[in-house]
């Protein structure tokens, strides 16, 4: 099996693969609790934790596992760090434990940390999965924050309230009214709102692949290939 | 000699797009006509936002899609979903109420499926059905008949300045809704809301809708299937479940008929040609679960009307009603007709 590189691994788990907008993995908390901007940090956050450490520790123990019992290992493996992480949560920011609820002890059953420790840390060292595992977490993170931070721009016509539950007392003012006397749009808090935003940012993402698949496409013929034709205006294919 | 190489058939087809779309548009008159009557200039300057933009996005997204602007935005389509709009919500909307529910009529129903003829849900009721969700304040009082003045209007709209306050009210859908102690006589006399027939104002505006709709259906727009099958459903569903006038009634089916945006859903939503189902056989099945459906959500559910969520779940199912229910081709006997899943 070859090893890839950090830099084919980071560009998979934040752009190229990204488990929120391309695999489409773990849409239950994605969409669940990307309310808020506060809300999707925390999860987020508890995620990269879960996921960097679960593939650590399956990458520990492949050589050991039995290929016939390696989902159930590896998805006690990973009930046991989210259950530490739900821990510290109630250690540390107990109010956002709280708000978060169900979705924290749900991270268990996330599809991208299951599907990363399977079809990935299974079969390669500690760092490389580690390192997978912190991009695809990021990857999964970044898209849920920007999720979190849209529907609570639309919704509430702020960004940041609440972050005090998270960031201690000294952030209690970060929240920024962009609109004065906002009525509120109800529509980005509730679920269909999630739907809505989240089909717009993939359909972004497609957008940018496209552009930059077409400027590719036509900077190299006039380059590589020149035409047997005589006068050449556009691109030949 | 040179004989015109003319060949049968000789009746131009006038149905176009447009042609439709415009007939649709006369027919909504009555109705808008009798909202003036009882609103004053309060929906027309509704209209007026909605349409502005309502052809104003189609053309930025038409632009943007790279299609032809001006062929599009001819068919008149957008402005058929804008007064659609503007017709069916509350005539004292604040101005950014109608310009979220007609923005998300184009951009959400309309253009984000492929525009007109590719949209699997009927665009006017998703603006509606967004509004609704988003600003429940805003879109479950409707105003008393109240003749109301052009700058009156434009600043109320504006929030330049507000209406006196008691100036609207629960509708009388809701208030039989919310209804727990008085018997409905007791209501009709007590509760402005509650007009001859129907809800107070609204049965007019039902009623115009009515004519505009038989219009419709004498220039053969579309046929008796849908309106028959929703306006049947729900009539028969209100006879079945009207248990007279205590203060638990669920409403006559008269009531029911000419409340809320019944005629409006009967004959302008419900017979969409593109989101609802296809065969005249499915659009009878149709009608019917929009009528079923209406009469479920006004009387358990929790919203005091319910067409517009209705029309959508309905569209949903639109689909597999067309699966169902494909006519018999010619040549082949009834029993191919249906066929089997999967097979």
């Amino acid at each position: 099996m070859s090893n890839p590189s950090y830099r084919e691994l980071s560009a998979n788990g934040l752009w190229k693969n990204n488990p929120a907008l391309v695999q489409l993995l773990g849409l239950c908390p994605l969409l669940g609790v990307s309310n808020s901007t506060v809300n999707a940090l925390g999860l987020g956050l508890a995620t990269i934790l879960v996921l960097g450490s679960s593939s650590m520790a399956v990458s520990l123990v492949r050589g050991v596992v039995n290929t016939a019992v390696r989902l159930p290992v590896f998805v006690m493996i990973i009930a046991a760090l989210t259950t530490c992480i739900e821990l510290l949560m109630q250690a540390f920011t107990y109010e956002l434990y709280q708000i978060l609820g169900i979705f924290i002890p749900l991270i268990t059953t996330n599809c991208v940390i299951l599907g990363r420790a399977d079809g990935f840390a299974a079969r390669h060292s500690l760092l490389l999965a580690g390192f997978d595992g912190l991009m695809m977490g990021l990857g999964f993170a970044v898209v849920l924050v920007m999720l979190g931070g849209v529907r609570e721009m639309f919704g509430t016509g702020g960004l940041f309230a609440n972050m005090h539950l998270l960031f201690g007392p000294a952030a209690t003012d970060w929240h920024i009214a962009l609109i004065d006397d906002y009525k509120g749009f109800l529509l980005a808090i509730l679920p269909p709102g999630a739907f809505i935003v989240l089909g717009l940012l993939i359909a972004a993402k497609n957008r940018i692949d496209e552009h930059r698949a077409e400027r590719s496409r036509t900077f190299q013929p006039q380059t590589s290939s020149p035409s047997r034709r005589v006068r050449v205006t556009g691109v030949i294919e | 000699m040179a004989l015109p190489r003319i060949t049968s058939p000789h009746a131009t087809g006038s149905n176009r797009t447009r042609r439709i779309m415009q007939q649709v548009l006369v027919a909504t008159l009555p109705g808008l006509l009798t909202l003036t009557w009882l609103y004053g200039f309060a929906p027309l300057i509704n209209l007026l936002l909605a349409s502005a933009t309502a052809l104003g996005l189609e053309a930025a997204v038409l632009h943007l899609r790279q299609r032809p602007v001006g062929f599009f935005l001819n068919d008149c389509s957008a402005l058929v979903t804008a007064m659609l709009l503007a017709l069916a919500l509350p005539p004292q909307s604040p101005w950014w109420l109608t310009l979220t529910a007609c923005g998300f009529a184009i951009l959400f129903g309309k253009h984000v499926y492929g525009g007109l003829g590719q949209n699997p849900f009927n665009p006017a009721m998703v603006g509606y059905v967004v509004a609704l969700v988003s600003f429940p304040v805003e879109m479950t009082a409707w105003p008393v008949p109240h003749v109301v003045g052009l700058t009156e209007g434009i600043q109320h709209i504006f929030g330049i300045a507000s209406l006196p306050d008691g100036w609207s009210q629960a509708t009388a859908l809701d208030a039989l809704k919310t209804n727990r102690s008085l018997t409905m006589d007791e209501l009709r006399v007590q509760n402005p809301a509650f007009g001859h027939l129907g809800s107070r104002g609204a049965e007019w505006v039902n009623l115009a809708f009515l004519a505009g709709g038989l219009f419709m259906l004498r220039r053969r727009l579309f046929g008796w299937h849908a309106p028959a099958g929703m306006l049947g459903a729900l009539f028969v569903m209100s006879l079945l479940f009207w248990n007279g006038s205590d203060s638990d009634s669920n409403g006559s089916p008269l009531f029911h008929l000419l409340s809320g945006a019944t005629m409006l859903g009967a004959f302008f939503i419900v017979t969409d040609p593109v989101s609802g189902a296809t065969s005249n056989q499915g659009r009878l099945i149709f009608g019917i679960g929009v009528g079923i459906l209406v009469y479920v959500i006004r009387t358990w559910g929790g919203y005091p009307d319910g067409v517009a969520f209705a029309v959508l779940l309905m569209n949903l199912a639109a689909p597999t009603i067309d699966y169902f229910s494909r006519p018999r081709t010619y040549g082949h006997r009834k029993a191919e007709r249906s066929f089997k899943v999967g097979g």
